[in-house]
């Protein structure tokens, strides 16, 4: 790709004890682009959002930003340089409403007192931009719904400008209306022109957003597929290695046992 | 704390300013399943309906209780309702009040602080020591008091926030080691009288005579609610957002001056207005300023809400609570040094007896939830004077301490069920 990609990530390794969690692991996010981060359970997902938003920094491993080498090792570090992370059990504070919320922790202030009217200003625009509906920006997130909880925190996630987003599992515990409502949140940030990291276990959710496919498999890169020209299935044979499945190994581990004890084929 | 300014409001809330500009409309397409809330009385009386079974029960419990004691017993006794006796009462809460401020920080985090009864007898004590044995001068007697008091509190928070003993260990230990600290402070004569013409004594006896004050001090105080009540209107109606209808904030200013107007006229049937009365009114109004309206104040209502969301909102969560504590702590000496100067003495049993349970109650009373993170300082007031109600009232109709002892436990306990059955309703309904 001719551009510069906002992000990469170029050998990224990260250990634990006695578990290598990454090794190796590459990743690149252009502006506008959404970029799905799948695999198993276990496969070190987790541990790249991590070492991309600073809370673990990674052992190994080069990250660019904007074409520029850069160290990230304090969430501060990721959020300075423009990477917002919206984790998966979103982190509000229930008894403060929606305007609360959003600019938690970057109050807007005049003459040292806090500004309520020009944050809700803003708020009311960032979520107009969006098009995120909730009955009003001054109820307490507590009585919000699912969607519309993980509508605000994608949203919260923006009032700092950044230029890349990580959602970690944004449908998980999402029903169907919710779910299509985030994903068409999703479709808004790259409309934005903000790159977006995206983590699901869903793959129709993948499938319906995302513009470059990245499958994690223990730990490595296990191929990046192209919307356009791949399929589930590709992707998930992928995610569960080559083309084994489940099912296919168990049935030749049952085949070579049979074999050992030397019964014949059924 | 602010989301009553357009509760069930939203986008589409009826203005009843007639030179409203047609706002632009934020969110354009309103869920229809949205409840919004109608126009004029109506509208405020559905919604009341709504918040009342949803369990946002506010301050009305408490009013209500204030309404009940008191035709209890003014009409049990007829001196109850004296201006004499509701004068003595505005007095006598004062220092309740005060301790019970610093509690209601401390449980917006969903914290408790058991050490403050012990802290405000110890900073009574220092204090007495200080300038009545020593001879120190008394005001830096007293800054060396209440700067007493905001170190305990710090030591407190330290042990909470950084080394991470439960908060309610801490300040049990607290109350156990600042109580046997004063008894070594005040030394072998036990009881150190203070004079009435020191600061402390004077501090709590101080009374406006002149009719004019008290009536000047509602005046300013309802003026100024109205002015930026005004102020606020305005810029929200210049940035287009929601703003509370003229009508509304004629309607809220009016309430205010009744009960403003009639508190100063009844003291002035007495002596006129209290010196500790005004004090803690204005402390009330600022600390209120100081949780409602400035980054700090939001910090403790995040910590209270979502411990790991204010972490990840770049909050230092060890500041807060260790601030809170301090604030916790200082309190607790202001509101000895006005218990001090109430009985004019500080003494062993400074700080003991039902003092702690007391200040907690009013807290928790006043609407202060146990569960942190919902709360005004405002309940400090309201609960202190469901307290000291009750204690003038039964100390009027000569009922012995063994009943007030288990009187004032249960209307502890009921305070603590109304919060408990609000919080669950408030669950059921979504809000919590």
């Amino acid at each position: 790709m001719p551009e510069t990609p906002v992000l990469s990530l170029r050998g990224i390794s990260k250990r634990f004890g006695a578990v290598q969690a990454l090794s190796g692991f590459d990743l690149e996010v252009n502006a506008g682009e959404v970029v799905a981060l799948v695999g198993d359970n276990g496969a070190g997902k987790s541990t790249a959002i991590k070492a991309i938003a600073g809370v673990n920094p990674p052992d190994e491993g080069v990250i660019e930003w904007q074409g520029r080498r850069v160290s990230i090792n304090r969430p501060h570090d990721a959020q300075n340089l423009g990477i917002a992370t919206v984790y998966q059990d979103l982190a509000l504070c229930d008894n403060l409403d929606v305007v609360g919320n959003l600019f938690l922790g970057r109050e807007l202030r005049r003459f040292g007192v806090l500004d309520e009217v020009r944050m809700e200003q803003r708020s009311r625009e960032l979520l107009h931009t969006l098009s995120i509906r909730i009955p009003s920006v001054r109820i307490p997130v507590a009585s919000l719904s699912g969607g519309q909880r993980q509508t605000v925190a994608i949203a919260r996630s923006l009032v700092g400008d950044p230029k890349v987003v990580l959602l970690d599992e944004p449908t998980a515990a999402l029903g169907v209306e919710q779910t299509a409502e985030v994903l068409d949140l999703v479709e808004r940030l790259r409309e934005h022109g903000l790159g977006t990291i995206l983590i699901s276990h869903n793959m129709v959710d993948v499938m319906a957003v995302a513009d470059r496919i990245a499958v994690l498999r223990l730990g490595r890169n296990n191929g990046f597929f192209d919307k356009r020209s791949t399929s589930t299935e590709e992707i998930i044979s992928a995610i569960t290695g080559a083309t084994e499945s489940a099912v296919t190994r168990r049935q030749a581990r049952i085949r070579e046992e049979r074999q050992a004890r030397g019964e014949e084929e059924p | 704390m602010n989301g009553d300014r357009d509760s069930g409001g939203g986008p589409e809330r009826p203005a009843g300013a007639p030179s409203q500009e047609p706002a632009p409309k934020a969110v354009p397409a309103v869920d229809s399943r949205l409840i919004v809330r109608e126009e004029g009385l109506r509208g405020y009386v559905g919604e009341f309906r709504r918040k009342m079974r949803s369990g946002e029960l506010g301050s009305l419990p408490v009013v209500v209780a204030i309404a009940v004691i008191w035709t209890v017993f003014g009409s049990l006794d007829s001196t109850f309702l004296s201006a004499q006796n509701l004068s003595d009462l505005s007095q006598q809460i004062v220092g309740t009040g005060m301790i019970a401020v610093g509690i209601v920080f401390v449980l917006l985090l969903g914290e408790i602080d058991l050490s403050v009864g012990s802290v405000s007898g110890l900073c009574a004590a220092i204090f007495a020591v200080l300038n009545v044995l020593n001879g120190m001068n008394e005001w830096l007697a007293l800054l060396v008091a209440v700067a007493g008091g905001a170190a305990v509190g710090l030591i407190h928070g330290f042990f909470f926030a950084k080394v991470g003993v439960p908060a309610f260990v801490v300040t049990l230990a607290g109350n156990l080691f600042w109580n046997g600290l004063m008894l070594q402070v005040l030394g072998t004569s036990g009881t150190v009288n203070i004079p009435s013409e020191s600061i402390v004594a004077k501090l709590y006896s101080t009374i406006f005579h002149s009719p004019a004050t008290a009536y000047v001090a509602a005046g300013v105080g309802v003026g100024l609610f109205l002015l930026a009540s005004l102020q606020d209107a305005r810029r929200r109606q210049a940035a287009h957002v929601p703003f509370r209808p003229f009508g509304e904030i004629v309607l809220r200013t009016v309430v205010i001056a009744a009960i403003a107007f009639v508190a100063a006229y009844i003291l002035n049937q007495y002596q006129g207005l209290p010196l500790p009365l005004l004090i803690f009114l204005i402390l009330l109004v600022l600390l209120d300023f100081v949780l409602r309206r400035t980054r700090y104040g939001r910090q403790i209502f995040a910590v209270g809400g979502n411990i790991e969301g204010a972490r990840r909102a770049g909050i230092s969560v060890p500041f807060v609570r260790m601030s809170v504590f301090t604030v916790s702590g200082t309190m607790a000496a202001i509101g000895g040094l006005f218990l001090a100067g109430q009985i004019q003495s500080a003494s062993q049993t400074s700080g003991g007896g039902n003092l702690l349970m007391n200040v907690i109650a009013a807290a928790v009373i006043g609407g202060t939830s146990l569960f942190g993170g919902r709360g005004s300082v405002w309940s400090a007031l309201l609960g202190a004077l469901v307290i000291g109600s009750i204690q003038s009232g039964m100390n009027i109709m000569g009922v012995s301490n063994a009943v007030q002892f288990m009187i004032t436990g249960a209307v502890l306990l009921a305070a603590v069920v109304v919060d408990s059955l609000s919080r669950r309703s408030q669950k059921a309904a979504g809000r919590a």
